[in-house]
This record gives structure tokens, sequence and C-alpha cells, in this order.
């Protein structure tokens, strides 16, 4: 299945994966090679069948809502690459006043 | 230190330590010595661990040298799932599966090379290096699990842990000649396994025998609070119900699994194989999956799907890689993803993103989780008729590097025999039967009804018995001493 340059730009924009031209022209080309194996999918008759999101055989698993130790702030931090004081830093996203 | 050492069974070691023949540090240092000879050539080790105090001495796997795939969290030392993004990263906490490993007395050597978040079958994707396969240097080990499956080969470690999204324990294992066992999803929990796949994803041993495998699931499997899709039930004694007779289990072949593709000479050892487990009185049935064809394409659906949506965490910000560049929040993002992700990471992501966006969902994703529940189905009809499934691991033998590196459909089909497991959750392992007339391992596939990990470790273990102890040693300088 052919698909075109500006579908897979603006497929990159949702992932949040900033692409070059090339990237993207490559990226064109592979997908839709993928694509052209994956339309082998439209052969089969799949009315009627339930979707399986899931192989466990599990249903929803409840367990007493009781405070127990979580992350640390100081652990959950531990890896940020800018931080100041208890919180993650990331570029204004407002103007300022 | 003997080579004998370096190939003994994780049983004996542990054996021998408890009984104080040899201590835990003694074991260490023989096998560190081992890495230390070899893995200039191999490149399995991203990362050597300290090696911590004498761990249980009294423990199933007291001493036993055990090493991690990459993407499993440890507080030592990082864990970067073999990617950029990821470098320095140190886990805040450890996965359950190490925490049970070191209760049990084990030794963690350290951290094995894989591809890029487990993405891949050949450890090519890694962001760092590729690993080699022990058996020919110019040859990759398989993967994602690659560097798992090498070290365990190479004698560098006695057994190790890998995750299986789509083959990624099974195809490395048989292409090095070594076991691999994925058990049923949720028989062994994946808290602090960096996800991939969530409904694929399952941990397993890498090991020498059958034998082992059934002893590192003992340890590591059975309920977690911290991962609610672990099984509830604690799994049976597994070693100790290991040897069985196999008369009058009935093995089914599935004639797909046999088909165009399949290289001659493996579809001859297999065959030997299958041949060996019929002359000591199982039955050999012809089965059908027909769904065969189809399983890569819903694989390369769900699992990029499911991929794109857990690497969304990414993002710069948390933790990872963060892009020097300024700009707006959204530049931010979208700059350190495409910084620290590798080709076939952003290639997934792109993949994954397409087949989940609102006016393709129906069409992709949908579609694929029906043909899911139709491939769950082919086994289950299937294991009416028989008690498990084998077939080969992977098409072939261990490929060249560089051979499938710019293609990536070609490396997709890779997991052709591998992916319909996790797509239906069942437990599969990798045996090794023997060799191609180039020197290179061959795998033989075994399969089971889902929870039945037993009777797949069984079939195994009846195989090994048979045909002993493998004797051949991959062609790497032996040990100084």
């Amino acid at each position: 299945m052919a698909i075109d340059r500006d579908a897979v730009r603006k497929i990159a924009h949702l992932a949040r994966l900033e692409l070059s031209e090339a990237e993207i022209e490559l990226y064109q080309a592979q997908l839709g090679g993928i694509l052209d194996h994956i339309e082998k999918l439209r052969e089969l008759n799949v009315e009627g069948v339930e979707p399986l999101a899931h192989a466990a055989a599990l249903a929803t698993v409840h367990r007493e809502d009781e405070p127990r130790p979580g992350l640390s702030t100081e652990d959950a931090l531990s890896n940020a690459p800018e931080k100041i004081g208890p919180y993650f830093v990331v570029p204004r996203i407002l103007d300022a006043p | 230190m003997s080579r004998d050492l370096l190939y003994r069974s994780a049983r004996q070691i542990a054996a021998d330590v408890r009984t104080g023949k040899i201590s835990a540090a003694e074991v260490a240092r023989a096998f560190l010595d081992r890495i230390e000879a070899t893995d200039g050539q191999l490149k399995a080790f991203i990362t050597l661990s300290p090696i911590a105090e004498p761990p249980n001495p009294a423990g199933p796997l007291a001493g036993v040298p055990v090493v991690l795939k990459d993407n499993l969290c440890t507080r030592d030392v990082p864990t970067t799932c073999g990617s950029k993004i990821l470098r320095d990263y140190r886990a805040p906490y450890e996965a359950t599966v190490v925490t049970r490993l070191r209760a049990a007395g084990a030794t963690i050597l350290g951290k094995t090379n894989l591809d890029e978040f487990a993405m891949g079958s050949s450890t090519e994707n890694s962001a760092f290096f590729t690993t080699r396969n022990p058996w020919d240097l110019d040859r990759v080990p398989g993967g994602s699990s690659g560097g798992s499956a090498a070290a365990v080969a190479a004698g560098q470690a006695c057994a190790a842990l890998g995750s299986d999204t789509g083959g990624s324990i099974r195809q490395p294992a048989a292409l090095c000649g070594v076991v691999g066992f994925k058990p049923t999803y949720g028989r062994v929990s994946r808290y602090g396994l960096v996800a991939f796949g969530s409904s694929l994803d399952q941990i397993g041993p890498i090991t020498r025998d059958v034998a082992d495998a059934a002893l590192l699931l003992q340890v590591i499997g059975g309920p977690d609070p911290l991962d609610s899709t672990s099984l509830p039930d604690p799994p049976p004694d597994y070693l100790n119900q290991i040897e069985r007779d196999i008369r009058g289990l009935r093995i089914g072949l599935p004639k797909e699994y046999f088909g165009e593709g399949l290289d001659s000479e493996v579809r001859a050892r297999v065959m030997e194989a299958l041949k060996l487990l019929e002359s000591r009185g199982a039955t050999l049935t012809d089965v059908e999956l027909p769904l065969t064809p189809y399983a890569i394409a819903t694989y390369y659906i769900v699992a990029p799907s499911e991929a794109s949506s857990n690497l969304a965490r990414y993002d710069g910000v948390h933790y990872g890689h963060r892009t020097e560049a300024s700009g707006s929040l959204i530049d931010l993002y979208a700059r350190s993803r495409a910084e620290g992700f590798g080709p076939e990471v952003r290639r997934r992501i792109i993949l994954g993103t397409f087949a989940l966006s609102s006016d393709r969902i129906d069409a992709y994703y949908h579609r694929a989780q029906r043909v899911r529940r139709l491939i769950a189905r082919d086994f289950e009809r299937a294991f009416r008729l028989v008690d498990v499934i084998a077939g080969p691991t992977s098409p072939t033998a261990a490929f060249r590097i560089g051979e499938k590196a710019a293609d990536p459909l070609s490396m997709y089909l890779c997991d052709v025999y591998t992916v319909s497991a996790n797509l239906a959750g069942i437990p599969g392992l990798s045996v090794p039967c023997g060799f191609t007339s180039s020197d290179l391992p061959v795998g033989l596939q075994i399969l089971g009804r889902a929870l039945d990990d037993l009777t797949v470790l069984q079939v195994g273990r009846a195989y090994e018995r048979e045909t002993g102890p493998m004797t051949r040693r991959p062609p790497l300088p032996a040990p100084s001493s």
C-alpha cells in the first residue's frame, strides 16, 4: 500500500518524533512495503469475531485500597535531565504576564 | 579453573556451593575470567555488575552465575535497553525476577546486549554494538535476547534471563545452540521489565539444558502483587516433575511450519529429533494451523501499536535523554525522541501510531486483534488433538551480520514460527537439536497449551535425555588455565 509523505509527516508529529526529509522518504518506502504485507489480513473474514486484546485468562484484579510505600520524590526525580527542587523542568509553555 | 566448571549445570553448581565444594566467589571469578578472555570478540555484555556479598549459600541457585538482558531493571548498574535514550538510566527499583534470583542465591554477573527496546532478531539494532554468534563470529546470535544467548553458549554465564515478545528468547537460543523458554503469559511477573508489547512480553530463562530452565522458572515464576497480569496460582514444582516417560504423548506437526522458506538442513535436524521422540513412544500427528501465514502481519500491527503507546513515556522530561536544542515543549519531546531512538524503534513507533490513528484503527489495529483471536482458536483446536506442537524455532540457522539489516520485512519474517505463541499467550521452548553442515546450531521448538508449561518442559527434557548433554563447544579461545 502506498502511503504519501504528508501522511508520514503527520504520523511522526502525532508520535512526537522529529524526522528529516531523508528519513521521511525512507520510512515512506519501508512502511509501504510493510503495509503491503499487512494487507494480507484483508483476505480474512473477521465478521463477528471478538477482538482479543490480551491472552491472559484473567479478570480485572482487585486489591485492598490501602496505602503502601511507593516511589519517593527523590527516587522519582533521580533520573530527571533537569529539575528544580521537587519539580521536573520543561520549557515555558505560557507567555510571561 | 577448569573448562568443566564453565559448562557445569546450574543444579550442579548450586549443589557444589551448598556443600562447600567450591565457594560462590570462586565460581564468580572463573566466569569473570572467561568473560574477560572472550568478550572482546563476542561482545555479549553492555555492563558488568559489581559482585555483591556472597549470596544466599543455601538457596536453590546458590552461587549460580546468571546474566540479565539489559531491559530488566537493576538498581546497582544502568538499565540501557540497548538504547541511547536510556544510556545512563539507573532504575530506582529492581525487577521482581532479579530480586527472586538474588534471594535464591544467584550471582548476577552483568547485563547483556539486545536489539534496542527488544525490537529485532539479531542484536544489530542495539545502539551500542552487535553481539557475535559464538559458533561463527561473522554471524548474528539472533535476537533480541542475543547477548544472553551468546553468553550462555560461550560459557560466560551458566544461565541468563531474556524477554520474549515475538520469539526474542527462543530464536537466539536456537541460533546459539542453547535452551530458551518463553513461559505462559502471566507465569512470570513483568514488574521491572521495560515494556515493549505489554500483552505479549514474557520473561524466561536461557540455559544449557532443559532441567536448568525448569529450575530457573521455579525461582522466577509465580504470582506478584506488583504485576496484576501475573497468574494468581502458584506454579507447580517443575524440576521435580521434569522427568517423564513420553510413551503415548501426542506431538502435533503443523504442516504450515514445514513449508516454503524453511531451510532444508533445519528441516532435516528437526525431523530427526521428532523421529527420535517417536521411537521412544510418542506419536507424531499432522495438525493444521491455517492462520500461520497471517501471524506476522498480525504481530507487526499489535506489537508496534503497543510499543508506540508504551514508548510515549520517553519524553526528555522524566528520565532518559534530553535534547540540548532549545524550543517549545513539543520540540523538546520530538527532538529528544529523535536523538534518543534508533531507526528500528522509530520505524515501529511510526507503524504503531499509524495503526492506532483514529481514521485507521478499525482497518488495522482492531482487525489485527480479531485475527489474533482466530490465531488463538487455531491453537485451541489443535490442542484438542495433541498434547504439544513441535517444529523448527527459526526457518534458518544464524545468518550473516548485515545480511538482513537493510530490509526490515526480511528481518520480521525470521519470527514466522515464534510470534503466534505470544499472540496466543502459550508456552514455547527451543531446544538444541543438532547442527547444519556449516556447524551452526539448529533449534527444535515445542509449544504447549496455556498454563501447561510443565508438559513442554517434560518433552524437551525427554529429548535431551535421549541425546545426552551437548559436548560440542563453540570455537572460542579456551580458558587460560
